[in-house]
This record gives structure tokens, C-alpha cells and sequence, in this order.
């Protein structure tokens, strides 16, 4: 729907346009502006060129971060879409349960993030935890400190725990959208649970589950701060995906130049990524225009 | 005094509107009759201005509103899917546009009772609108569009929802209705017995444009084009191609006697429209063109019968009073009164059509 | 195709119905014969949506029990009871082309291959679909959806009986007309038994044999179309049946005469007394209008010209009487009414009263 043409509507925008340009549009200029860039300190500062993005695409330590996030977010996506869809799939659709179900959904979502990471680092612990003292009580060796397996399982499993309810939700929504004769006219033409799954439902929701995969797909590949307090990152390197990295190169080593430089590429992979994602999803299983047979 | 001039719209690279110019007077009631996507509802927002047209002007008594905002104009629009409030009652649900005018509350009280009235709304005033049946929701969205006094007035099939015995009443009160206002009421429908119900004017659409607008009964009885004829038919209209020659129509079953004043007209083919209640069962007592042809289908709805025929490719509807059973296979003669065809030339213009004589 | 028996059936959807008026469909008793074409025709909220879906098994009656053929099938489920329903918007499998829509509950059912072929094929060429056969089925226009929608119902072998539900309501008024008269084909064609829900009186009198009216949960009368038009058994019937309906007005009924306003109109036989409210249903199609002669003054109040006839809206003493005149036909300034009297009805308590006797002369 095309608005008629009306300058008050800038006004209303000017607290917002000041509050992004200070949050977000001047420190990304600012980073642009080091990733160019070299200093040694005393704000003393030598023009670069493009030396630190060479160099950061070439470095073996970028290249290890990347895989790492690379392989989390498949892990991630494989468990938490299909688990997600199953649960819409059992949650009722009407009755005295459905704000309930609704609800308890809902609360991993609302925990601050570093809570999460603290909950499980507590959990994990063989000492206080539950799951660490329950795990050497059966006579599994489980550390999650020294061991790199047990790191990224409990990782992984802090995020489905986490993030699979957004998931759930979102195609909650697509399901209960569906009117009731589909059902119907599946009854009817006696469709097994399966065949109404696989044509009525997923169809249907293909809207909810493309924003759900972008969504878990930006979110898992950006992680920080629930691995960062886990496991800050190791045991060794085995944990540090990109965004700690970069805040280590950054902030611990206070390499700004190049650590502008990999956060720039770091956006730019998401970008693209998201877009290609996007595009794909969007166009797959559309009819291509007018294919008349004779 | 509304004026649309030369008014597209295109999205992407379609035309939802070309090139349409209407003049609607204060105090008319004019009706947009088109298929479903033929424009009606892209044409009504352009008028009501939640669209702006990507050419052309649109003028409410010889200012351009183009820039007027929606909401600062004098418009009144009533949907197909029964739009209100769903949390107010319904006195709220009329009220609420004298409320945004801030126009005080003795004058909102008198206003809305009286809307109420003529919408026979009076007892269900403190009710919420989900409460009630579709018929009473649709009169509040009708009872609130009256009462904002607008000078245009925009139903976009309004009573598509409603029971169809609903519809006849509703379609009775309402040209009566918004006529006492004075306002310009526009009124898009699908349905051309619809159009001839209400009168009026009406404006034929097609893929976008205007193909005749006239008073109803005119553009009827004297549609421009085939395509206005076919859009003003229900049942559709009979169409038979026909060649010229000399005096005489001729196609695939015989040969008809041209009607007087168009002995006149060059050889050639010729789309000939017969209506389905000018094909005769019984030979009438004038001329006519006898055809014969196998029934495929009758129905019978009360008081009339509608018979199928097929022969080779021509199709054609008859429709008949009272009830006639006739079996299906039989071969049948059925006669056409040349005097009752519209005759359209190559380009689908119409050359001729049947004077509507008064006895 | 099987014969349906509802017995006794009614049904409330209250817990726990007490009076007449919980009960949204009332005790209906009827039998449906195999093969016929048969409409539930009545205004939204009279109950024929909820007969339908008591005979489809989307829901179970509080009372009573239906059969099919004989069997018992009340606590059958929907897809135990081999029925078809085509719903109010068009219900496809959006990733299938039509032909894999048409195959689908014939694959569900284990149908050899080579059999499914040739009946979705058949199929196809029934419904007038066949240069789309390999599109996906999203792409279609509504009433070629609707028309898929039948057909997976058609292509089966084991299909008792074909509910509609109101199939033409998302239909333009153009296709409706060809979609309509292709349904009474269909019907001819295959000889399923078929039951149309709708509210639209042409639709149920083109389609069906025989038209079930309903009002307010109860069924009014069960009667072919001519019935139905002709001799309505109850105000509402004559009202709802037509366009314009039936008029009825109130009078006063002594013999063969009745009393309008002062004037007298002929009937078509003697009547016994009549106690109660007294009713004359005469149908706008039957009143004729003179400029000059007898019959009983009216005046015009509007005229609606649609083409092949007018509609004129007269008063009689505060009543409206609408009449119908042919394409060509004048409207006299102060017109004079008369009355068919072989098409007039009498009402009483608004049931039909028929004559005792002929009328002399008649």
C-alpha cells in the first residue's frame, strides 16, 4: 500500500536515525576506518590498504574459527528444525493446555543469555552440578573443561535447549493457521499421518520455517555469550568460534587493525550467506510462469 | 463531484488500471460490474486514495485530492468481509468516526441513533459486533459508513457474504439509504442482475479498463462491445459467428433474414449475441431462424427452465418460462427472432442491437 | 451408492439440551433414495450444515441414528463411511500437479497402478481438465480447483455418497453458471447420490431432484422444484423460493372468495371455515396489472427494469406486493391488480390450507 506523501513522518524518525547513528552507523564507520588501517598505539595511525584483510583470509587461526562456526550451525540447524516441527506437532491446538504449552515454550526464550551459559556451567560441573555429579554417578566421563567432545556436545545441547522453543513457536503459528477442511478432505481421501504431514503441513508452513531457519542460522553463527561463559572458549582453541575470536584479537590482544578487518568479513559471510539462503527458499517450489501443456 | 482522468496504475510491469476517465455526479449511484480481478477493487482504492494512480488525475469537484492523505478526505468504504471494531458494541462501532472528527457527544448520540434506525440496528446497540449474525455486522459497517456524512461513498461488494435472500432485502433499502445523503455512491459488484437491481449508472470492466459507462439499463440493452455484453450477461449470452451476405446472415445451420436497418452494413463475419430468453422452443409468429440441435442438459429453477444444446460447435443456453421437460439427446428445433440479435463486427463493436419496444 | 436413512436423528450441541430450542437441528426422519441429486436449501443458521456433517461423520448426533444401505453407520468415522466432500473453498495438495491430486486417494487405497492411470484419466476428461493435467495444482483458477476437489471424490469406486458444501460460494458468477450445470452432468453421468448444502435458491432448484428446506433446525418441506414453486406447504418456503418470493398477504377467507382490503378475489375452490391467521400467497410471476377494468387498486412505489423483466413494487392498504412483468410490457400509472386464481395459495397459521371443493366453473 503506497502512503501519500507526508513530511511529518520525519520528525517522528529523528530519535530513532540519532540513536542508530550513534549505537551502531559511527562505530561501524569506526571500524571500517581501523580495518585500513595500522597503529602502535599513541593514536598514531599508518594507512594499510588492504594488508589485514589479506591477511586475515589467509591466516590459519580465521580459517579453523570459521569451520568451527560453520560446523555448529549445521549441528544446530539439523537438531533444533526437525525437533521444532515435532513439537509444534504435538502441542494442542485448542483446550485449557494450549496457553500453558504456550507459555512454558516461551520461558527458555526469556532468560538473559549469560544466565544460560552460567546455568549450564553450574549443570555441567561434577562438583555442584547435576548433570556432571549424575553423569560420574553412572560412570560416564563427562568434563566439559579438559575434554573437547564434551565441550561442544554440552554447547550444542545449551542451545536446543535454548533456542528450539523459537522454533516451535514460529511454526506453532503456521499450524494453527491451517483451516480445518484440509484435515477434513485428508480424512476423506484416507491420507496416512505421514501424507498429511508431508502435503498439508509442511507446505503450509513453508513461510514460518524459511524466517525460522534464517533466524537460528544469523543467531548460531553470530554465537557469543552463552559459549564464552561455558567454556571462554576451550578447552584450548577447541571452542572458539569466530565471535570470540575476534573479541580476544580485539580486546585481549588489542590488535585492532585486523581485528577490524575479520569482523567486516564476518559480516560480509553472514550477509551473504542469508542471502543466498533467502533467495533459494523463496524461489523453490514456486510454478515457473505458465508452462502450458499442449 | 468526482472526475477520474486518465488514471493508471501499474504494478511491476501489469497494468491494474489503464487508462480509465469517469465523471460520477454528486448524488449518483453508480455500480463498477466486472469479473473478479477486473480492476473494481484497485479502481476503488485509487478513489478512495489508499493508492496512488501511477498516471493521471483524480479530482473531487475540480481540486486534485491526489495529495490529500486518505484520512483527510471525505470517504466512506465498506468491504466484502464485514469490517468493525470486534471489541466495541455497536453503537461504539458507529460513533467511532465522529469520535476521531471530535464532534461532540449530544451530536454523536443523535447521529449514531439515527444511523442506527435506518439500519434497523436500534436493538442491538449494546451488543459486541462478534455477537452477532453476519447480516447485523455488515449493517453496522454500513450504519458507520453513513454516519461519517462523507461526500463519496465506496461498498465493494458488500453483500457477497450474506445469505441471498439478505442480499434482496439489503439491496432494496440501501440506493434508498445513502440517496437521502446526497453523496457519490460507487458500488462494485460481480454479479449483473446485481447492476440492474440497483440502477444507476454503471461502468463495465475488463483486465483494467472501462469498457462502457452509462445509465444500467442503457448499457444493457446497448452494450459498446461484445466484451460489455458478455460482462452484462447472466446467463451468459448465446454467441454465433455469422458471414454476410447480400440480405441474409448464414452459418453452419442455415440462413437468417437480415433485420431492416442493417441490410445496410458491409459482408463479412460477423459475432452474432443472442440473449438465452430470446431462443424460442415454439416457432413464434414472426420471422425466424430455425435451428435444430441435441439437448445435453436442462434445469429447471421454479418458474423457468434453462436447455442446453450442442450442434457440432455451436453451443447455445434457451431459457424458457415454466417448466419443460425435454429429454436429453432428443434432437430439438429452437428459434431465433432475428430482430432480438446484437450484432457485433470483427472488432467485437456493436453495430447493432434490439430496440426495446414498450407495448 | 447407497441409501441414506436418517431415524429419529436430531442434535444439540449443548451438553445437556433441555428445551426444543437447544437443539440446532430438530428430529428429522427421512429417507434418501440411492442415486438421487438431492439439495439442503435455507438461510445460514438453519441447521443444514450440521445435517451435513452428521452424514459425513465430522460429527456425531446427540439423537438418533442414520444409515447407510441398512447398516448402522452413526459412530462410523468419515473415512469409514466412503463418502466424498467438496467444501466451500477449494481444499488441494498444493505441491501435487492435478493428476497426482486426482491419484491421491486412490494410492491411499492401494489401487494397482495401471488402474489408478486409467481412471484418473477418465477422470480428467470428465472435468474437462486435460491440457492442465501436469500443472501443479496451485496454479489453477478456483472453480478448476473446485473441480479437482470433486474429483478426487469421483475417481473412487467405493463412494456412497458426494456431500456438497456450499461448492460455489468462492466462484465468479460467470464460471458458477458453467460449474453448476456441469455438476447435474456429472450427476447424470455417474449416478452417485449427491447432496448440495446452500442458501442460494437457484442453485439448489437447477441441481436438485428434490430439495430439502430447512429453517431454524427443522425441515419445512421435502419437494421437487415444481412442488416447491407451485405450492409451498409453508410461508417460509414461499417466501425463500424465487426471486422476488412469494407475496403474502392477510385476508379474510369466507367460501371461495377471499377479502383484500374491502375488495373480493376469486379462489380457485371453496374453503371450510379458517380460524387463526389467515394468509393469501399469491406468486409475483401470476399478478397481472391493467389501466382499466376490475381488480383492485394499488400503487407504485418503484420500478427495477433488469433486462428480461421488471420488477414492480406495488402497496395494497400498507401492504407490498411486488409483480413481475415480461420484457416490453408498460407499467399503467394507477394500475389495476388481478389475481391467477389457479395460483393462489391459503395460508393458515402459515401452513397450506388446500380447497374442499373446486370452485364452480372451474
Amino acid at each position: 500500500m503506497e502512503k501519500t506523501y507526508n513530511n511529518k513522518a520525519w520528525l517522528l524518525v529523528i530519535p530513532v536515525v540519532v540513536l542508530v547513528a550513534l549505537s551502531a552507523i559511527i562505530p561501524i564507520m569506526t571500524v571500517v576506518n581501523y580495518s585500513f588501517q595500522d597503529t602502535f598505539g599513541k593514536n598514531v595511525f599508518f594507512w594499510a590498504g588492504t594488508e589485514w584483510f589479506i591477511d586475515v583470509l589467509r591466516s590459519e587461526r580465521f580459517h579453523d574459527a570459521l569451520g568451527r562456526n560453520l560446523l555448529f550451525s549445521f549441528i544446530i540447524l539439523c537438531i533444533e528444525i526437525p525437533l521444532g516441527i515435532a513439537i509444534a506437532l504435538s502441542m494442542p491446538k485448542r483446550g485449557i493446555w494450549v496457553p500453558i504449552c504456550l507459555v512454558l515454550m516461551a520461558l527458555p526464550l526469556l532468560i538473559p543469555w549469560n544466565v544460560v551459559g552460567t546455568i549450564w556451567q553450574i549443570f555441567g560441573r561434577g562438583d555442584i552440578g547435576l548433570l556432571g555429579y549424575a553423569m560420574s554417578a553412572i560412570g560416564i566421563e563427562y568434563n566439559y573443561t579438559s575434554n573437547v567432545f564434551d565441550a561442544w556436545a554440552t554447547i550444542i545441547i545449551m542451545d536446543v535447549w535454548h533456542w528450539t522453543s523459537l522454533v516451535v513457536l514460529l511454526c506453532y503459528a503456521g499450524l494453527v493457521s491451517i483451516p480445518e477442511a484440509y484435515y477434513q478432505a485428508a480424512r476423506i481421501d484416507g491420507a496416512s499421518k505421514w501424507s498429511v504431514f508431508r502435503y498439508i503441513q509442511l507446505p503450509k508452513m513453508r513461510g514460518v520455517l524459511i524466517i525460522a531457519f534464517l533466524l537460528r542460522f544469523m543467531d548460531s553463527f553470530m554465537i557469543y555469550t552463552e559459549p564464552f561463559v561455558l567454556t571462554g572458549g576451550g578447552p584450548g582453541n577447541s571452542t572458539t568460534f569466530l565471535s570470540i575470536d575476534l573479541v580476544k584479537q580485539a580486546i585481549g590482544q588489542f590488535d585492532l587493525g585486523p581485528a577490524a578487518a575479520m569482523s567486516l568479513i564476518y559480516q560480509l559471510i553472514v550477509l551473504l550467506i542469508c542471502y543466498v539462503f533467502f533467495t533459494v527458499m523463496s524461489n523453490v517450489g514456486t510454478d515457473k510462469p505458465e508452462e502450458v501443456e499442449k | 463531484m468526482l472526475e477520474i482522468q486518465n488514471v493508471s496504475k501499474k504494478v511491476g510491469n501489469t497494468f491494474h488500471i489503464k487508462n480509465v476517465s469517469l465523471r460520477l455526479e454528486k448524488g449518483s449511484l453508480n455500480v463498477l460490474l466486472g469479473p473478479t480481478l477486473s480492476g473494481k477493487t484497485s479502481l476503488m482504492r485509487l478513489m478512495a486514495g489508499l493508492d496512488r494512480p501511477t498516471d493521471g488525475d483524480i479530482l473531487m469537484n475540480g481540486e486534485s485530492v491526489l495529495k490529500t492523505p486518505v484520512q483527510k478526505r471525505n470517504v466512506a468504504m465498506v468491504y466484502q468481509q464485514f469490517i468493525n471494531y470486534p471489541a466495541f458494541t455497536v453503537y461504539e462501532n458507529i460513533a467511532s468516526p465522529l469520535r476521531v472528527a471530535r464532534v461532540d457527544e449530544q451530536s454523536i448520540d443523535k447521529k449514531v441513533r439515527e444511523a442506527a434506525d435506518l439500519m434497523k440496528l436500534t436493538p442491538y446497540l449494546d451488543r459486541t459486533v462478534l455477537n452477532l449474525s453476519g447480516g447485523q455486522q455488515q449493517r453496522t459497517a454500513l450504519a458507520r459508513a453513513l454516519v461519517k456524512g462523507a461526500e463519496l461513498v465506496l461498498l465493494d461488494e458488500p453483500l457477497a457474504n450474506l445469505d441471498y435472500k439478505l442480499r434482496e432485502e439489503l439491496r432494496i433499502e440501501l440506493p434508498r439509504i445513502f440517496a437521502e445523503t446526497g453523496a457519490i455512491f460507487v458500488y462494485a459488484t460481480t454479479e449483473p442482475q446485481e447492476a440492474l437491481l440497483l440502477g444507476g449508472d454503471t461502468a463495465t470492466l475488463h483486465e483494467g479498463q472501462v469498457s462502457q459507462f452509462g445509465s444500467t439499463i442503457d448499457v444493457h440493452n446497448t452494450p459498446a462491445n461484445l466484451v460489455t455484453a458478455q460482462t452484462f450477461s447472466d446467463p451468459p449470452m448465446n454467441v454465433i459467428s455469422m458471414r454476410k451476405q447480400g440480405s441474409e446472415f448464414v452459418f453452419s445451420q442455415g440462413a437468417a433474414p437480415c433485420p431492416q436497418d442493417v441490410t445496410g452494413l458491409a459482408d463479412g463475419m460477423y459475432s452474432i449475441g443472442v440473449r438465452p430468453h430470446h431462443v424460442m422452443l415454439k416457432k413464434p409468429a414472426g420471422k425466424s431462424l430455425k435451428v435444430e440441435a441435441t439437448v445435453t442438459t436442462t434445469e429447471i429453477a421454479g418458474s423457468e427452465t434453462f436447455v442446453h444444446i450442442n450442434e457440432d460447435d455451436l453451443k447455445m443456453v434457451v431459457l424458457t418460462h415454466g417448466v419443460h421437460r425435454v429429454g436429453i439427446g432428443d434432437k430439438i428445433p429452437v428459434y431465433l427472432d432475428p430482430t432480438k440479435f446484437f450484432i457485433f463486427d470483427g472488432q467485437e463493436a456493436l453495430v447493432s442491437a434490439p430496440t426495446v419496444g414498450v407495448a | 451408492m447407497a441409501q441414506i436413512t436418517l431415524d429419529k436423528l436430531a442434535h444439540s450441541y449443548l451438553p445437556h439440551p433441555k428445551t426444543d430450542a437447544d437443539f440446532a437441528l430438530k428430529e428429522i426422519d427421512h429417507v434418501w433414495d440411492d442415486g438421487g441429486a438431492y439439495a439442503l436449501l435455507g438461510p445460514s443458521g438453519c441447521g443444514k450444515t450440521t445435517l451435513l456433517n452428521i452424514i459425513s461423520g465430522l460429527l456425531v448426533p446427540s439423537k438418533g441414528k442414520i444409515l447407510f444401505d441398512e447398516r448402522d453407520i452413526t459412530a462410523f468415522q468419515p473415512e469409514q463411511r466412503n463418502i466424498a466432500q467438496v467444501f466451500q473453498f477449494p481444499v488441494i495438495y498444493d505441491t501435487m500437479t492435478v493428476r497426482q491430486n486426482l491419484e491421491f486417494p486412490l494410492r491411499n487405497r492401494n489401487v494397482p497402478s495401471d488402474e489408478i492411470s486409467k481412471r484418473v484419466n477418465e477422470m480428467i476428461d470428465i472435468l474437462d481438465l486435460g491440457g492442465k493435467a501436469n500443472r501443479k495444482a496451485r496454479g489453477l483458477t478456483a472453480d478448476e480447483k473446485q473441480k479437482i476437489s470433486l474429483g478426487r471424490g469421483l475417481v473412487r469406486y467405493d463412494v456412497n455418497a458426494i456431500l456438497f458444501d456450499e461448492p460455489l460460494t468462492v466462484i465468479d458468477p460467470h464460471m458458477k453458471w458453467q460449474l453448476r450445470t456441469k455438476l447435474k452432468d456429472l450427476h447424470r453421468q455417474l449416478g452417485h447420490t449427491m447432496i448440495y448444502v446452500t442458501h442460494d435458491q437457484t442453485e439448489a432448484l437447477t441441481f436438485a431432484d428434490k430439495v430439502v428446506v430447512m429453517y431454524e433446525g427443522e425441515v419445512v418441506q421435502i419437494g421437487t422444484p415444481e412442488e416447491l414453486f407451485d405450492e409451498p406447504e409453508h410461508t417460509f418456503v414461499g417466501y425463500f423460493i424465487g426471486s422476488p418470493g412469494m407475496n403474502i398477504i392477510p385476508t379474510e377467507v369466507k367460501g371461495s372468495t377471499a377479502n383484500l382490503g374491502g375488495h373480493s378475489v376469486e379462489l380457485k375452490g371453496a374453503y371450510a371455515h379458517l380460524d387463526g391467521k389467515t394468509e393469501l400467497g399469491i406468486r409475483p410471476e401470476f399478478i397481472s396489472m391493467k389501466s382499466s377494468g376490475s381488480g383492485l387498486p394499488a400503487k407504485v412505489t418503484s420500478v427495477e427494469d433488469i433486462g428480461r423483466f421488471k420488477i414492480v413494487r406495488t402497496s395494497i392498504e400498507n401492504h407490498n406486493l411486488n409483480v413481475v412483468l415480461n420484457e416490453g410490457e408498460s407499467v399503467p400509472a394507477d394500475p389495476l391488480l388481478s389475481f391467477d386464481p389457479a395460483r393462489i395459495n391459503i395460508y393458515q397459521d402459515d401452513h397450506l390450507v388446500r380447497p374442499q371443493s373446486k370452485a364452480k366453473g372451474a
